[in-house]
């Protein structure tokens, strides 16, 4: 008989290398959009609005993907839109997981007060659903990247307090805690030589798993054109203008959609991946 | 015991209530821009600002201004939006029918799918249906609702258009009905034709909601399963001659089911959460778009009045769902 798990276990080697790389061709196409990009993504000419893809009657060479209603090419708009979504997943989801585990560390090692006041946080986090939250950030915050990615880090701290402050508990009810302990090491010392590096993988696995969260939330915020000024290309943005043209120009939808939709599924693998391999706790 | 628990719980969530109302003041009070500047016309007068700043209370010190807030806030005064001109409470209350339609709809939705792919996949253990449905299971819970209502757009608006992907319900319907609970109401007065056209619309948006927690109720549920169907008692079920179907449907599921009843409880805040951007998609009438309007406008008394809401929402279903597990638990109704 063959086993069904066999089938979720064979292929999760491709489907981690598959994720990698179309991460690291979204890196590639991002930094070097400039010199990669066919035509200017801010560019208008409403002599080659809603061009079709390549394959289609009526494409135009050099446009690639298509143009949108404004005239402006769809794959460089895409690779432009790819540096909003990395330079967000990178700085956000760093960001959170910086403040979110120093939070859960100590909650989880020094407990006491420390604990109870982080821990009533993060229930009345819980009380509040994310994207209004974000978009309530925003309001008052103003648009622009600060303001996404200071949205992301308020909403999503939780996330990893919650895991490494379990975590440390965890580890810090160990024997090798106890000896590090008898052995006169500092409760500082042991929390940064004992603690820490056992939580790492962790936190590896959340921070790649946040990273594809802060692309959703980016393209979220710019569907709703929350997230950066209006001129510069978004995912979220493109695809609030292909939702509008849906019926005579279906590609200014799909392509940016299809981007995105790779980019989180990517991340999330990647995350399984790793929780996978490193990280017995999580599983 | 079990009254000393409720009092306790109840206590708890007053305090993360609390803790919510603080946080919202504090948000909208960093505001940079004076929201009543925004209100006046350019020509303005310091009289006229100042008349303005008295009426909504901000010429008073912080915390005055969010005691007195506070004090409206509980009494059901949420103030009057800015934008409108109109209590923010009779505005919030008359969307929170077509939001609450949605979620619940969605939440059917997701236990059905999840249910019965749990089902196939513990009656079908070990082969490649089962492995096909983790595979699924797992794409479903790595792209939240908002991507999956944009492939529903393109599938069935454009691709192959049997359902409407913008709206509530066909707009010369509406004088129709007599309260906001459309959904309900089309079924209690058996008005299928209206009800047809609600499920015509509401579809897509309760599908894209509940994909995601479909797989989640699917997965653990499946597990829960397998795990029971190795018990002695369902060997000896077995062993009396009930058929596979009857094991599984009869016997396991019963015991099977509680700790996937305590997950959708949880989860079903995030899928309420859901709703405010799948609304926005769908052009459909409910907070979550009257949510991203007001940002859009600054209307903050709005947001405020929506945002207070929803927490408050949340932290109900977290306290039913734990003192349903209360009940439905019997090592905790004893303890």
């Amino acid at each position: 008989m063959l086993d069904g798990r066999s089938l979720v276990k064979r292929t999760a080697g491709l489907r981690l290398w598959l994720s990698a790389g179309w991460i690291g061709a979204l890196v590639i196409g991002a930094v070097f959009a400039p010199w990669i990009a066919p035509q200017d993504p801010l560019m208008q000419d409403l002599f080659t609005s809603r061009l079709p893809p390549f394959w289609m009657d009526g494409a135009e060479p050099g446009y690639w993907l298509g143009t949108d209603s404004l005239g402006r090419d769809v794959l460089s708009r895409i690779l432009y839109g790819g540096r909003v979504a990395l330079v967000v997943a990178l700085i956000a989801g760093t960001a959170t997981a910086l403040i979110g585990a120093t939070l859960g560390l100590i909650a989880g090692y020094f407990r006491g007060w420390a604990d109870m006041v982080i821990s009533r946080l993060v229930d009345i986090w819980m009380a509040f659903p994310p994207v209004l939250f974000a978009i309530l950030l925003i309001a008052v915050m103003g648009t622009g990247l600060t303001s996404v990615v200071v949205a992301i880090i308020v909403i999503d701290w939780t996330r990893f307090a919650r895991v490494v402050r379990a975590e440390a508990m965890a580890q810090g009810a160990m024997d090798y805690v106890a000896s590090a302990q008898v052995a006169g090491r500092g409760r500082m010392s042991t929390l940064l030589t004992e603690i820490l590096p056992n939580v790492l993988p962790t936190i590896a696995v959340l921070l790649t798993l946040e990273m594809g969260i802060a692309v959703i939330v980016e393209a979220i915020l710019s569907f709703v054109n929350l997230s950066v000024s209006t001129d510069d290309p978004t995912w979220g943005g493109m695809i609030a203008e292909g939702r509008l043209s849906i019926h005579q120009a279906w590609w200014v939808l799909v392509f940016p959609l299809v981007a995105l939709f790779l980019t989180v599924l990517s991340f999330s693998q990647l995350g399984e991946g790793l929780k996978d391999r490193f990280d017995p706790v999580l599983n | 015991m079990f009254l000393r628990r409720l009092l306790s719980r109840i206590a708890t969530t007053l305090v993360t209530l609390l803790g919510v109302a603080v946080i919202v003041f504090a948000v909208i009070r960093i505001v940079p821009g004076d929201p009543v500047a925004m209100m006046l016309p350019p020509g303005a007068t310091e009289a006229d600002i100042a008349r303005l700043q008295a009426f909504y209370g901000l010429d008073k010190s912080i915390p005055e201004q969010f005691f007195i807030w506070l004090g409206g806030v509980v009494q059901g005064d949420f103030g009057t939006s800015i934008t409108t001109r109109q209590p923010v409470l009779g505005l919030v209350l008359s969307r929170l029918p077509a939001t609450l339609e949605l979620s619940v709809m969605a939440l059917v939705i997701a236990v059905a799918l999840g249910g019965t792919m749990a089902l196939i996949g513990t009656r079908q253990r070990y082969t490649r249906t089962e492995g096909a449905i983790d595979v699924a299971n797992g794409m479903a819970l790595s792209v939240p609702d908002f991507l999956w209502g944009l492939v529903l757009i393109l599938l069935f608006g454009v691709l192959w258009p049997v359902f409407t992907i913008s709206g509530r319900v066909s707009p010369n319907l509406v004088p129709e009905f007599t309260t906001s609970f459309f959904l309900f109401e089309s079924v209690v007065r058996l008005r299928f034709d209206l009800w047809l056209d609600l499920v015509q619309h509401m579809l897509m948006p309760a599908l894209a909601l509940a994909i995601p927690l479909a797989a989640i109720i699917g997965q653990l549920l499946k597990q829960s399963l397998k795990e029971t169907m190795h018990l002695d008692y369902v060997t000896l079920a077995r062993t009396k001659g009930y058929s596979e179907n009857h094991v599984i449907l009869r016997e396991a599921l019963r015991n099977a089911v509680l700790p996937t009843l305590t997950l959708i409880g949880v989860q079903f805040t995030f899928l309420i959460g859901g709703t405010v951007i799948i609304e926005r998609l769908f052009s459909y009438e409910g907070l979550g778009n009257m949510a991203i309007d007001a940002v859009i406008n600054r209307d903050l008394p709005l947001i405020q009045g929506i945002v207070l809401l929803f927490a408050l929402l949340f932290t109900l279903v977290n306290l039913v769902v734990d003192l349903l597990y209360a009940v439905l638990n019997p090592r905790l109704r004893h303890a």
